[in-house]
């Protein structure tokens, strides 16, 4: 599958047809919740302190439904106005706003108890035009830059991404640094293909939570509790094994016969013990 | 949907403009009341991140007057209820922010306030 953020910038790439089928997507639904709560988990907030967090790329809010359901205020940046319109769709309990990342996030110092982005930077990787502000290390470095001045002292964010490369991991840790982060990645399922996510776990100040170190990732094997093993093939073979319902039966025979009978139709056959019988074989 | 809690966050992030670039205003704005459940903790936490002379300014513009010139030192449950309702229950629909600084205007529609810069105003 090619990447989405190769084929065009995301307010195009998500345009109406696109937010739709994402956001009524049960699997991507069911990662995106996932990765929502895993970050939520690394973002580690203190329990039972109702907080104001920042999410960054809410698209349509599957990620924000989360927030509210875990009782915290959120605001959600997007730059596609399609997936901002499911979202209010939606009715989505946070405030939007339609702004890229990659010109700056236009707030207040310390406004933002914590920030979370599930899939959404590695889409400043690509610059769309060759004016100076759109190569992607001059967004990155605005957008980390407004971000921390956003942030709260002692906060974090969580972000997670799908890079390409470790070139792009480098250059993205190297310039949070440069903003003022401290934190690093996280990699979840390092060694599955399909479980794999990577996290970039910033902090602002102390981090928050008493301790600097980075949370480790996890490890093992993907734990995937919504599906057996084989159970695609299972159902495959039930699906074959059952007698197939005859389409033209008896029945759909006396109905069809019942029916010409009452339009009239004259020669219409008599019901008798042989309709609908099969014929013997006979030579 | 914008609220003014986060109206109260929100300043302008033009190039250039780092001064004097905080409250942004309303212009020809809609309002919309909408009532949501009081949360008198997160109100509470959130008392000190507040620009409390924004907020009112802010409030009084959209007409509504029930908060005090100066923040009270005495924090009771009608000043909570009144500074809730000033914080989550005023949505600004339609309309305008206008930057009092360098006068970018960033449109309202539909709730969702545009932010989106143009090429030479990026920083």
């Amino acid at each position: 599958m090619s990447r989405p953020e190769l084929v065009a910038p995301p307010e195009i790439y998500y345009g109406d047809t696109e937010a739709t089928k994402y956001t009524n997507n049960t699997r991507i639904q069911q990662i995106q919740a996932d990765m929502t709560y895993r970050a939520l988990e690394l973002l580690n907030m203190p329990p039972d302190e109702p907080a104001l967090l920042l999410d960054i790329g809410c698209g349509s809010g599957l990620s924000g439904e989360i927030l509210s359901e875990e009782g915290y205020e959120w605001v959600g940046l997007d730059v596609a106005p399609s997936m901002l319109e499911v979202a209010l769709e939606r009715e989505v309990e946070g405030d939007l706003f339609l702004q890229d990342i990659g010109q700056g996030l236009g707030f207040r110092p310390g406004s933002f108890d914590g920030a979370i982005s599930i899939s959404v930077i590695q889409w400043l990787l690509n610059a769309e035009t060759s004016h100076p502000t759109s190569s992607p290390p001059h967004r990155l470095t605005r957008f980390f830059t407004t971000l921390h001045s956003a942030l709260r002292n002692p906060s974090r964010a969580v972000l997670q991404f799908y890079p390409t490369s470790d070139d792009q991991i480098q250059l993205i840790t190297s310039i949070a640094q440069k903003a003022g982060f401290g934190g690093g990645i996280v990699v979840d399922y390092p060694n599955s293909k399909k479980a794999r996510k990577v996290f970039l776990c910033l902090f602002v100040g102390g981090g928050g939570g008493g301790q600097q170190q980075v949370p480790k990732g996890l490890e093992g094997d993907e734990v995937d509790g919504s599906r057996a093993k084989f159970e695609g093939r299972r159902e495959r073979a039930a699906k074959s094994n059952k007698k197939r319902k005859e389409v033209k039966g008896k029945e759909w025979i006396l109905r069809k016969k019942e029916l010409y009978r009452q339009r009239g139709k004259e020669s219409v056959p008599r019901d008798s013990k042989f309709t609908g019988r099969k014929r013997k074989p006979v030579f | 949907m914008v609220r003014l809690i986060t109206h109260n966050l929100l300043a302008c992030h033009a190039k250039g403009c780092t001064q004097n670039n905080f409250p942004l205003q309303f212009k020809d704005v809609s309002i919309e009341l909408k009532e949501q459940e009081v949360n008198s903790e997160f109100v509470k936490n959130f008392l000190p991140r507040l620009e409390w002379k924004a907020l009112v300014n802010t409030a009084r513009q959209l007409g509504d007057t029930s908060l005090p010139e100066e923040l009270p030192d005495m924090v009771d449950d009608d000043f909570l209820k009144a500074l809730h309702h000033v914080l989550f229950e005023i949505h600004v629909e339609e309309g305008a922010m206008v930057c009092p600084n360098c006068g970018h205007s960033y449109p309202i529609s539909n709730g969702i306030p545009n932010m989106l810069l143009s090429e030479h105003e990026i920083g």
